[in-house]
């Protein structure tokens, strides 16, 4: 379980990360830096790396070469602590489809020794619009409603960093603004928010960092004009070395 | 303290799961019966040491129907990866597998012995404790080393296959010892002195299988 005042940190730096499934490289040399209050988005086709880059990020994946730093230190150096303040949520949302919204929550919240547990299952609750569906099994809820409660759990331990795979995916267009807001939110109160989309329309005005990937090498875009679609389009045009 | 307070966590979560949708303890003590009975229609008069080899057989072989259901439920929606991610020691959560399984497993032989005993006229009542200690150790050993193997399968293809192959070899150990000393403890003159060794035995492999599955559970769920 985790200490009772996790280690904090304000930056993830990604150095030289490297990783290999057999003879197939899904991501090659990477450099990321990501500072909190911000907001960068992935960016690439299918296949890109985008998913893994994640992955070795939230300390799920090894890599192959290289190393993720948090606030410099490497995620050896700060033991299971540091999962403490990383809140994933996955393309696979990793809800239990036989528990309620509640239990879902509430077993979560206790493996994170969330403090006051029974308070912030309530508000994570409202937050999330799920409240009148608390009791119901995840099972029977529609992909949006699942997403939401995922995303839900994802930040019930207020994470210091925020891992998305395709947030938007199943979402209302309700939903999308209410996401939007509750990461800029997050950003602004110092959270470092990393996601991979391919939804340019909600990235955009969110995003304060585009960073786009191609056959595992990243490349930032950096702060620009236009919508972030051509200039992903415009990246991925060019020569990459 | 912290560790075995995760591990009860996992444990009421997926007990408390298996209570809504009693998928695994229907299946498991269906396959065990079924397993029993044709065993029972095979052999028609029994010899006497019958009795404990179908005993372990089915509890070997719908144990190994449990373990690869428990693991496929965490393959559905990807939350083992959501334990492996939570701050927790990872050996927290594989003692937590561990312990609802054998309950589970425990719990389907709270029948499944009876049936055995009415079919094959098993003395039950000669040394209970001490058929229940062989059991429990037999079942934890068995548990100790499939709980392993099904979360590193979790994500292989051809896991129900690669499961059993796997399984089976290393536990051989643990299913004779427990053969062994039910015979002890069926036969027409029982032999209690021997089933104690064999509970010996059996209690030196599970503190085997357990010491290297939670040494190991960590590294093999890297990805």
């Amino acid at each position: 379980m985790p200490e009772a005042s996790p280690p904090d940190f304000h930056d993830i730096e990604v150095r030289g990360v490297s990783r290999r499934y057999g003879r197939r490289r899904a991501l090659v040399r990477a450099n990321l830096t990501c500072r909190a209050g911000e907001v960068v988005g992935l960016f690439g086709p299918n296949g890109a790396g985008k998913s893994t880059l994640l992955g070795i990020v939230s300390t799920l994946m090894r890599p192959s070469e290289g190393e993720v730093r948090y606030g410099g230190r490497p995620a050896a150096e700060w033991g299971e602590g540091l999962r403490a303040r990383i809140g994933v949520l996955g393309h696979d949302l990793y809800l239990y489809g036989d528990l309620t919204a509640r239990e879902n929550l509430e077993f979560f919240g206790r493996l994170y020794a969330v403090p006051k547990l029974g308070e912030r299952v309530e508000a994570s609750l409202a937050e999330a619009r799920l409240a009148d569906r608390a009791h119901d099994r995840v099972g029977s809820f529609s992909r949006g409603l699942r997403q939401r409660l995922a995303l839900a759990r994802a930040l019930l331990h207020e994470p210091r960093l925020v891992l998305l795979d395709e947030p938007f995916t199943g979402l209302d267009d309700e939903s999308v603004e209410l996401l939007s807001d509750r990461l800029r939110a997050l950003a602004h109160s110092g959270a470092i928010v990393v996601m991979a989309t391919h939804d340019f329309e909600s990235a955009d005005g969110l995003v304060d960092r585009p960073v786009c990937l191609r056959d595992g090498h990243v490349r930032v875009l950096g702060a620009g004009p236009g919508r972030i679609r051509e200039r992903y389009r415009a990246a991925l045009a060019e020569a990459w070395t | 303290m912290a560790a075995l307070r995760a591990a009860w966590l996992v444990t009421q979560k997926d007990l408390r799961v298996e209570l809504r949708s009693r998928e695994l303890v229907y299946t498991t003590l269906f396959f065990a019966v079924a397993c029993v009975l044709v065993f029972a229609f095979a052999f028609g008069s029994p010899e006497e040491d019958t009795a404990a080899g179908v005993l372990w057989v089915a509890v070997m072989f719908s144990g190994t129907v449990a373990l690869g259901r428990t693991f496929e439920r965490e393959r559905q929606g990807e939350t083992l990866r959501a334990l492996l991610l939570s701050p927790v020691e990872r050996g927290a959560v594989y003692l937590g597998k561990l312990l609802a399984l054998v309950a589970l497993m425990s719990g389907v032989q709270l029948v499944l012995v009876p049936v055995v005993a009415l079919l094959f006229h098993a003395p039950l009542g000669r040394a209970p404790a001490l058929l229940a200690a062989l059991l429990v150790a037999g079942t934890l050993g068995f548990a100790a080393v499939g709980t392993l193997f099904s979360a590193m399968l979790s994500r292989a293809r051809s896991r129900d296959i690669l499961l059993p192959m796997l399984l089976y070899p290393m536990t051989v150990p643990v299913v004779i010892a427990g053969v062994e000393g039910t015979v002890a403890l069926f036969a027409r003159e029982p032999n209690l002195a021997m089933a104690e060794t064999w509970l010996a035995m059996l209690v030196f492999f599970d503190a085997v299988f357990l010491t290297l599955a939670l040494w190991t559970f960590g590294a093999v769920m890297e990805e």
